[in-house]
């Protein structure tokens, strides 16, 4: 069943959920390949963050199969994810610093190695100097920044992002946009993204998965990997990526 | 050393996290000058109408009369004051931990909660004060009998204000943290119980103020030292003055502790929001909208 050697990180099968009779998402079939990244988009209320949380092992389907490497358990799938929560939510007790490294606290490592092998990372995601700082004496896009560090440091294969922008002004969102797409450069990850801008979802991932109101039902798959490379400008503008957001537009039914 | 866009930060250096801003800007001295003044206008009232309506010193003594007596008793006041600050701050000491690690343990096995938290709620019906008397029947005119009615004077807003702190964390920090591997232990300890921190201090606030009546009563039902003790063995004298003088000190004692209490939330809650602290748990700042600097280009 587990899809491992084929390079499958996580697999869905005919995936739904009902909240009590409030039925959340209905017959989702994705595969997800490893090191891949792939967009979730939909309308707001249409189960993007319960599929997330469904993958994460946060939630059990109501229906279907749901596998994460070769784990089928909710309680399995928790060890293979990290999730990134659509606000921040960095400790405001922890430094930014400890905030990001308390995935390696959890894991029994001490706090002093846990820094120590934090801290270079600050200064790769340009946050050298602000280690010491506490989460309100950070802008939004620092913090979003620090969360995402923190998501990366629990050393998980799969990493989750919902909405990881969506609470920045659109200056810092694109700005954190072209940062996220150099950083899985470094870092390669299979990669989550719910988000409810199309644009993002076709820049920052390979494949984009429009989903439906609710109840959630894959619309249609857009493959976004190959628009041109160069300026974020140049490629937004280019006849391809329109032609892509069109698409996808259309689908979401705008 | 880095390519991506550098933000200037909110605030430069290690400032406070979020400055209050209303009540800062007319000084500290107005927080403090004003009741201090409305308390001195009516110290002074209440000298100026006994004076002119000659009211004598053992019906109702005037502030005067009392600072004169305080004076005067001191040999007597002091060791009480000291006797009764003593069941005071180790009763409160006692009921802290005890009422911290209930609401923890509380909180930590819901079938337990479910099972207790209506009891303890029901128990408050029960006037603790009144139990002082079984209590001196069952523990002696020592130390012992204070302590526990301190204990338990303190004891309820402490253990309520613990469980609610603890309970309403976000439950999105703890889905975050399941993510990040976190045991139960771990989501305890990094997440829940700082969390609950600014709540656990108010409950602790609130029974800062009660400690010295427990005190009190312990000592009325049988003792033979404490302010208490000095206050009853004054009334039959006609001792008015010495009276109130213990009053005073035993507001004292309750501000004291209460200033204590205060101290340590500030040591140990450096991010709570000065302003906020009463409304409760602050489990996250309010998010505010974000600014890219000045140099924020990509």
């Amino acid at each position: 069943m587990a899809g491992t050697a084929g390079g499958v990180a996580v697999e869905l099968r005919g995936v739904g959920k009902a909240f009590g009779g409030v039925v959340a998402l209905m017959g989702i079939d994705l595969s997800v390949s490893r090191h891949s990244r792939v967009g979730i988009v939909g309308p707001s209320g249409g189960g993007k963050t319960t599929l997330l949380q469904i993958v994460a092992g946060l939630l059990e389907a109501t229906t279907g199969l749901v596998c994460v490497g070769d784990a089928t358990s909710a309680r399995r799938r928790l060890t293979h994810c990290a999730l990134m929560p659509q606000r921040d939510l960095l400790l405001p007790w922890r430094t930014a610093l400890d905030n990001a490294a308390i995935a390696l606290e959890n894991r029994g490592v001490s706090r002093a190695e846990a820094r120590e092998r934090t801290r270079p990372l600050f200064e790769r995601f340009g946050l050298a100097s602000f280690e010491g700082a506490r989460p309100a004496q950070l802008s939004g896009g620092m913090r979003q920044r620090v969360s995402f560090l923190r998501t990366l440091m629990a050393g998980k294969d799969i990493l989750l992002l919902d909405e990881p922008f969506g609470a920045l002004d659109s200056i810092t969102r694109a700005q954190m946009q072209d940062w996220l797409v150099r950083a899985m450069e470094t870092v390669p990850r299979t990669v989550l993204l719910v988000t409810h801008d199309v644009e993002e979802a076709l820049l920052l991932s390979q494949r984009v998965v429009i989903l439906s109101e609710r109840p959630g039902r894959v619309v249609r798959v857009i493959d976004a990997g190959h628009h041109p490379r160069g300026s974020r400008r140049e490629i937004v503008t280019s006849r391809q990526f329109v032609s892509l957001k069109e698409q996808a537009l259309e689908a979401l039914g705008s | 050393m880095s390519e991506t866009a550098r933000e200037a930060p909110r605030e430069a250096g290690p400032a406070p996290p979020i400055p209050p801003r209303s009540h800062r800007a007319l000084g500290v001295g107005w927080r403090w000058g004003l009741p201090a003044l409305v308390l001195l206008a009516g110290t002074g009232l209440w000298e100026l109408i006994l004076r002119l309506a000659q009211v004598p010193e053992y019906l109702l003594p005037t502030p005067s009369e009392i600072a004169a007596d305080m004076k005067a008793d001191w040999p007597v006041l002091q060791p009480a004051l000291f006797v009764t600050a003593r069941e005071v701050l180790l009763g409160f000491v006692i009921s802290a931990a005890a009422g911290v690690g209930l609401a923890v343990l509380l909180h930590l096995f819901s079938a337990l909660r479910r099972a207790v938290y209506p009891l303890l709620i029901g128990s408050q019906t029960v006037p603790i004060i009144v139990l002082a008397p079984i209590l001196v029947i069952l523990f002696g005119y020592g130390i012992v009998p204070k302590l526990v009615i301190v204990a338990l004077v303190c004891f309820f807003p402490i253990v309520i204000n613990g469980i609610d702190g603890l309970r309403s964390v976000d439950a999105e920090l703890i889905s975050m943290m399941r993510t990040l591997d976190a045991s139960r232990w771990a989501i305890l300890r990094r997440v829940e119980f700082p969390a609950a921190l600014p709540s656990i201090f108010s409950g602790m606030r609130i029974a800062a103020t009660f400690a010295s009546i427990g005190a009190v009563f312990g000592e009325w039902s049988g003792s033979n030292q404490g302010l208490g003790y000095v206050m009853l063995a004054a009334t039959p004298n006609l001792l008015t003055a010495r009276i109130f003088a213990a009053i005073v000190l035993l507001t004292v004692i309750a501000l004291a502790l209460f200033g204590a209490v205060s101290l340590l939330e500030r040591i140990f809650v450096p991010w709570a929001p000065r302003r906020n602290r009463e409304r409760g748990p602050a489990g996250h700042p309010p998010t505010r909208p974000a600014s890219p600097g000045p140099t924020g280009a990509a």
